[in-house]
């Protein structure tokens, strides 16, 4: 089954259509990266399948089941997201406990306590943090916390939106193993939105490019570290990556 | 020939409350007409250092050094006017992001002739011919519409770009780059590098490029310094980066992930060994 099908989708905020006619099949299991510059509408994707753009028409599905333009709970405990900056993502007057526990409390979930502890250790996080501040924490350990929070309802589904792009180089490595290893451990599916192609390499099986809103080439990751993607676009993005 | 900047035992500190951080421990380099690469991750203090050489740093904050000469001039000892003839004219910096350094509510034509008649008597006309030949220098193609916009109507790029115009337009003989492209596209970085490289090499200029970059800065650099928690750990060729010898550059070098990755884990910084932050 497909984890993530997306029709025609045309996304727009307003009056602006910023996505046009994407046609996308992302298989369960796999990690899938959007590649573009800045307001190619890579993100505006992963917003509309999280249900935060809901000005879009076409059709998403999610596992199978078509998804409303609405906010829906069913749709929540299978898909969540990671954003890009851990300073920015999570509530500033919120314990990590309080942060991690809220999805349980919404969804109704019990044996709240013991959920916690064991994600903070499946992240890699010290029991200490649990009752700590954000601002506590440094920006890798918040990104942690942020992806434990998005791993609570046991999603099959993580979009993640640059989640390593505000971080430092050994602190991205750190993140981007986290990544890996969640994603063998939990059988997770990965959507990433990105513009930095080595970590595409390191985490991906298959990319789109994107420009203007549109896709302009779906690829598998061997040919982009073989250097052989087929549209000029896409090697442009290529040549411009330093190293 | 004698270097255009030398700094000799250079230390920032900040005071708190359990007594003052030194953020700069006491650093020296030399500078020629060359392009000098700082790198180092969030924290190492390569952003103060650039800032100290500006004197750009305020109090509580505190600078001292054996020795910071710029062109034979005393930096430590000029005072605060001294250095307003000095910053702009002789030493420009460009800063990390368009939105935050450019004035939002002056046009671009309006901001860059700011930085030129600050330091130089000219006529308007002059000063006009003079925006849009440094407007076209930077690949800006219709440089008499741009220089009418203000900053909200340009993009990143475009901003970043105006930026450098306005910094290299009083013709400095050193120009401070603190992260100038860190917060562009992977595909505008290239140019933007690209057109500095280009104009510190024809006006022969010095260049510091300050980044958390490795490779980016070993793209555009003569020579490169990396920091690590306030000290230089390696000083190299750029061209030599990949024979780097100290853990901490070495580790950051393995650490970044590349386009023809095979590695299925990432090696990770043990940061207990350098006792940092």
């Amino acid at each position: 089954m497909s984890a993530i099908t997306l029709q025609d989708l045309d996304i727009s905020y307003g009056d602006t259509k910023v996505v046009h006619g994407v046609n996308l099949d992302i298989a369960e299991g796999e990690s899938f990266a959007l590649v573009g510059e800045s307001g190619s509408g890579k993100s505006t994707i992963l917003r509309a399948i999280a249900g935060l753009a809901p000005d879009w028409t076409g059709k998403i599905a999610v596992l199978g089941q078509a998804r409303t333009h609405r906010i829906e709970r069913s749709v929540a405990r299978q898909v969540q997201m990671v954003f890009q900056d851990p300073y920015g993502s999570l509530h500033p007057r919120k314990t990590i406990d309080e942060v991690l526990s809220e999805p349980l409390v919404i969804n109704g979930i019990g044996d709240r306590g013991d959920r916690v502890e064991k994600m903070l250790t499946a992240v890699g996080l010290d029991h200490r943090f649990r009752f700590r501040f954000p601002h506590q924490l440094s920006g890798g350990q918040r990104q942690r916390v942020a992806i434990a929070r998005a791993l609570m309802l046991e999603p099959k589904v993580l979009l993640l939106d640059e989640p390593t792009s505000a971080l430092d180089v050994s602190v991205q490595a750190e993140i981007l193993n986290l990544l890996k290893r969640l994603r063998k451990e939990q059988g997770l599916t990965y959507l990433l939105v990105t513009h930095n192609l080595p970590v595409v390499s390191f985490l991906c099986d298959r990319l789109a490019v994107m420009r203007h809103g549109r896709i302009v080439e779906v690829a598998d990751v061997g040919l982009l570290k073989q250097g052989q993607l087929r549209e000029d676009y896409s090697r442009e993005l290529l040549a411009a990556t330093p190293g | 020939m004698s270097p255009l900047l030398k700094v000799e035992n250079l230390r920032v500190s900040f005071p708190t409350h359990t007594g003052r951080v030194e953020v700069v421990k006491g650093i020296s380099f030399e500078l020629g007409r060359e392009r000098l690469g700082i790198v180092g991750e969030s924290g190492s203090g390569k952003s103060m250092t650039g800032r100290s050489i500006l004197k750009l740093i305020r109090k509580p904050g505190l600078v001292t050094a054996d020795r910071m000469e710029f062109d034979g001039v005393d930096l430590t000892r000029q005072s605060e006017r001294q250095m307003r003839d000095i910053r702009g004219a002789r030493i420009s910096m460009v800063m990390q992001d368009p939105k935050f350094s450019l004035n939002p509510v002056m046009t671009v034509g309006e901001q860059i002739a700011e930085a030129l008649v600050t330091h130089e008597k000219l006529p308007r006309r002059e000063v006009n011919e003079r925006i849009y030949a440094m407007l076209e220098a930077v690949r800006i193609h219709d440089p008499k519409r741009v220089a009418g916009l203000y900053p909200h109507e340009v993009s990143g790029g475009m901003g970043q770009r105006i930026m450098i115009a306005m910094m290299l337009i009083p013709e400095p003989e050193l120009l401070i780059a603190d992260e100038p492209t860190s917060a562009l596209d992977v595909s505008v970085q290239a140019q933007v590098l690209d057109i500095i490289d280009n104009l510190v090499t024809q006006k022969g200029m010095g260049l510091i490029l300050i980044s958390h970059d490795l490779s980016l800065v070993s793209r555009y650099c003569d020579r490169i310094l990396v920091m690590n928690s306030g000290t230089v750990v390696e000083e190299c060729a750029a061209g030599q980066l990949e024979q780097a010898s100290h853990p901490y550059t070495r580790g950051l070098l393995a650490a970044m992930p590349v386009i023809d990755e095979t590695r299925d884990e990432l090696p990770v910084l043990d940061r207990t060994q350098w006792a940092g932050t």
